[in-house]
C-alpha cells in the first residue's frame, strides 16, 4: 500500500499549466471498483472543452473503464462502485437529481464494433430524435439529413435511406453510428476504440472526421494506436494498472515525455 | 485395414445411421397420414364441417367442435401471450438476481414438463369452482394459458437472452430508457425467436383434451357459442369419444375431424412461420 501511495504523489500533474481555459469536465480524486479489483486508482483530470482527448495504455488499464464512467455506462454492471467526483458542464453527473437519460443526450458514445440497429439507414440516425418524442417529420428528416451530411455518409446513402443499414460496409456503418450520436446533438463525444474493427482507409476517414467534430463538440477518445493519438488528439493521457501516469498536450507526450512509463509505452518497449 | 481406412468406415455407418432414423421417423409419420385420410376423407365435405354432432354417425358433423376449438384458441391467445411475454421481459431486463427469482426461474422451466392433466385438475379447482365459471370457455381457456405459459415465458426468455447487448447499450447511450429500448430495440430484435415459442405453444394448446375434459368440455354441444361463459367442445374432445363410440361410422367420423384438425395445425403454423419470415426479411438478416 505505501508505495502505491507513493506513486501517487510522484504522478501528480500540474493541471492548472496544460489547461488554459474553462473545463468541461472535471475529475476529482476518482476511484472505481469492480467487486473487489480496483480499476481506477484515485484519478483526477480536467478537459477542455472543444478538444480532442485520447486516453492510452495496455489492454486492462482501465482506460474503457473510465470513459464509461462519463454517460454512466458503468451503472449495468453490478458489482461496479466507485469514490470521487465527476462533474460535465460544472454539474455532478453523479448526483441524486441527475437524470441518466437526459445526461446521454448531452454526452454521447461510440463503441468499438460498429452498432447499427437492424433498422432502415434513415430509422437509425432518427431513433434518437424517436424516443425524445419529436414527431416533426421535418424536423426529423432535417436532423437525419445534417447528420448523414456531418460524418460525410450523405452522398452514399441519400438514395439508400430506406435500405437497412445492416448491408452497409463496416466503415459505413461505424460513420451511420457517429451520425447517430449528433443526431442527438451531444456537447461530449466518447469514443471507444472507434477504429479497432476497421480498415486502414476507413480508419482514415473516421480520424478526419474527429478532427473536424472537434469544433462543436468535446471528444475524448479511447484507443489503441498510438499514431492515432498523435495524430489527432490536442491531449493525451497515459494510463497504466488504473493509474493515470501522465496527462498532456499530446505533442509533448509524444516528444518529451515526462515519466519514464510514458516513454516506454509510446516507444513500443511494453504494452 | 489401417486406421484411416477404420475411421472412414466408422465415419460412413454412422452417416447410414443416421439417414437411416431420419427417413424412419418421416416413414412413420407418413403411414399415419396416409391410413388417417384413406379412412376419413371420404366424410370431409361441407356437411361434415356445418353439422351439428348427432347419434348417427353418418349424420354427425364438427361445427360446434371446430368453433370450441377456434374459440378457445383465440381466447387463449390473447390470455396468454401478454402474460407471458410480460413475464418474459421482468425477469430477463427487470429482475435482480436473487434466490427468488433463481427460484422463480427453475420452477418455470420445470412447469413445462408438468403432465396437463394437473393443470386440468387446477383449472377445476380455481377457475371452475372458486371463480366459478363452470364449465366454460373462459375456464378451459384459462387453464390452457396456464398449461403453456412456462413455454412462451422461456421462449421469451432465450429470445431476448440473444439480442446483441450491443444494441442494447448503443439504445441506452442515446438516451433511451430501458422500456424504450425493450419496445424498439429488443423486442423487434427477438420477435422471431418469441413467436417461435408461441407458434410450439399453441400447437401444445390445440391438441390437449385431458385437462378440458376435466374442466367439462363437452362430446356433445347442439349450439354453438355465444359468449365466454358458454359450454364448449373442441376437436381433440370430438375426436376421443368418437374413437370410444362402437359404431363402425364414428371411427370413420373420427378420422375426418383428425384431418380437419392437423389442417387447422399446420394452417396456424403456417401463418405464424409466413409472418416470422416476413419479420426477419424485414430486418435484414
Amino acid at each position: 500500500m505505501t508505495t502505491t501511495t507513493k506513486n501517487r504523489k510522484i504522478e501528480k500533474i500540474p493541471q492548472e499549466n496544460i489547461l488554459d481555459n474553462a473545463s468541461k469536465i472535471s475529475i476529482k480524486e476518482m476511484d472505481i471498483w469492480y467487486g473487489a479489483f480496483h480499476a481506477i486508482k484515485e484519478v483526477s483530470m480536467k478537459i477542455n472543452p472543444n478538444t480532442v482527448t485520447a486516453f492510452i495504455g495496455p489492454s486492462g488499464c482501465g482506460k474503457s473503464t473510465f470513459l464509461r464512467l462519463f454517460n454512466r455506462m458503468n451503472d449495468y454492471i453490478e458489482s461496479f462502485h466507485f469514490d470521487g467526483k465527476i462533474k460535465i458542464d460544472g454539474k455532478n453527473i453523479y448526483g441524486k437529481k441527475t437524470n441518466i437519460e437526459e445526461l446521454r443526450k448531452k454526452v454521447g458514445m461510440v463503441f468499438q464494433k460498429p452498432n447499427p440497429f437492424p433498422k432502415s439507414i434513415f430509422e437509425n440516425v432518427a431513433y434518437g430524435l424517436r424516443i425524445q418524442g419529436i414527431k416533426d417529420k421535418k424536423i426529423i428528416a432535417e436532423r437525419v439529413e445534417n447528420s448523414l451530411k456531418q460524418v460525410a455518409l450523405w452522398e452514399e446513402v441519400k438514395n439508400d435511406l430506406k435500405k437497412s443499414a445492416l448491408a452497409l460496409s463496416g466503415g459505413q456503418q461505424q460513420r451511420l453510428c457517429i451520425a447517430r450520436t449528433l443526431a442527438v446533438q451531444p456537447s461530449v463525444i466518447l469514443m471507444d476504440e472507434p477504429t479497432s474493427a476497421l480498415d486502414p482507409i476507413s480508419t482514415a476517414s473516421i480520424e478526419d472526421l474527429i478532427f473536424k467534430l472537434k469544433e462543436k463538440y468535446t471528444i475524448i477518445i479511447v484507443t489503441h494506436n498510438m499514431q492515432q493519438a498523435s495524430r489527432i488528439s490536442d491531449y493525451t493521457a497515459f494510463f497504466y494498472m488504473g493509474n493515470l501516469v501522465e496527462y498532456n498536450k499530446t505533442e509533448l507526450i509524444f516528444t518529451k515525455p515526462e515519466k519514464k512509463q510514458t516513454e516506454n509505452y509510446i516507444s513500443g518497449k511494453f504494452g | 485395414m489401417n486406421n484411416l481406412q477404420k475411421n472412414k468406415l466408422i465415419d460412413n455407418a454412422f452417416k447410414t445411421i443416421g439417414i437411416l432414423f431420419t427417413y424412419l421417423g418421416i416413414l412413420i409419420l407418413a403411414i399415419l397420414l396416409y391410413k388417417i385420410i384413406a379412412a376419413g376423407s371420404s366424410r370431409i365435405n361441407w356437411d361434415f364441417l356445418t353439422s351439428l354432432p348427432s347419434r348417427k354417425p353418418e349424420k354427425a358433423g364438427i361445427y360446434t367442435a371446430i368453433l370450441g376449438t377456434l374459440d378457445l384458441m383465440m381466447l387463449t391467445i390473447i390470455i396468454s401471450i401478454p402474460i407471458g411475454i410480460g413475464a418474459g421481459i421482468y425477469l430477463e431486463e427487470y429482475a435482480k438476481k436473487t434466490k427468488l427469482t433463481t427460484l422463480l426461474e427453475i420452477n418455470i422451466a420445470n412447469l413445462a414438463g408438468v403432465p396437463s392433466i394437473i393443470y386440468g385438475l387446477l383449472g377445476l379447482g380455481i377457475f371452475v369452482r372458486f371463480f366459478n365459471f363452470g364449465g366454460s370457455i373462459l375456464s378451459g381457456a384459462l387453464t390452457l394459458s396456464l398449461l403453456i405459459l412456462p413455454i412462451i415465458i422461456v421462449a421469451t426468455r432465450e429470445a431476448i437472452k440473444a439480442v446483441p447487448s450491443s444494441l442494447k447499450e448503443a439504445s441506452f447511450a442515446l438516451g433511451a430508457t430501458k422500456w424504450q429500448t425493450i419496445q424498439k430495440v429488443v423486442l423487434p430484435s427477438s420477435f422471431g425467436g418469441i413467436l417461435t415459442g408461441i407458434i410450439l405453444a399453441m400447437s401444445r394448446a390445440i391438441g390437449e383434451t385431458a385437462p378440458l375434459i376435466v374442466v367439462g368440455a363437452m362430446a356433445y354441444v347442439p349450439f354453438v357459442p355465444h359468449s365466454v361463459f358458454d359450454t364448449f367442445s373442441v376437436l381433440p374432445m370430438q375426436i376421443f369419444t368418437w374413437t370410444t363410440r362402437p359404431k363402425a361410422g364414428f371411427a370413420i367420423a373420427a378420422s375426418g375431424a383428425i384431418i380437419i384438425l392437423l389442417i387447422l395445425t399446420f394452417v396456424m403454423n403456417g401463418v405464424a412461420v409466413y409472418f416470422r419470415n416476413k419479420w426477419q426479411k424485414k430486418l435484414g438478416n
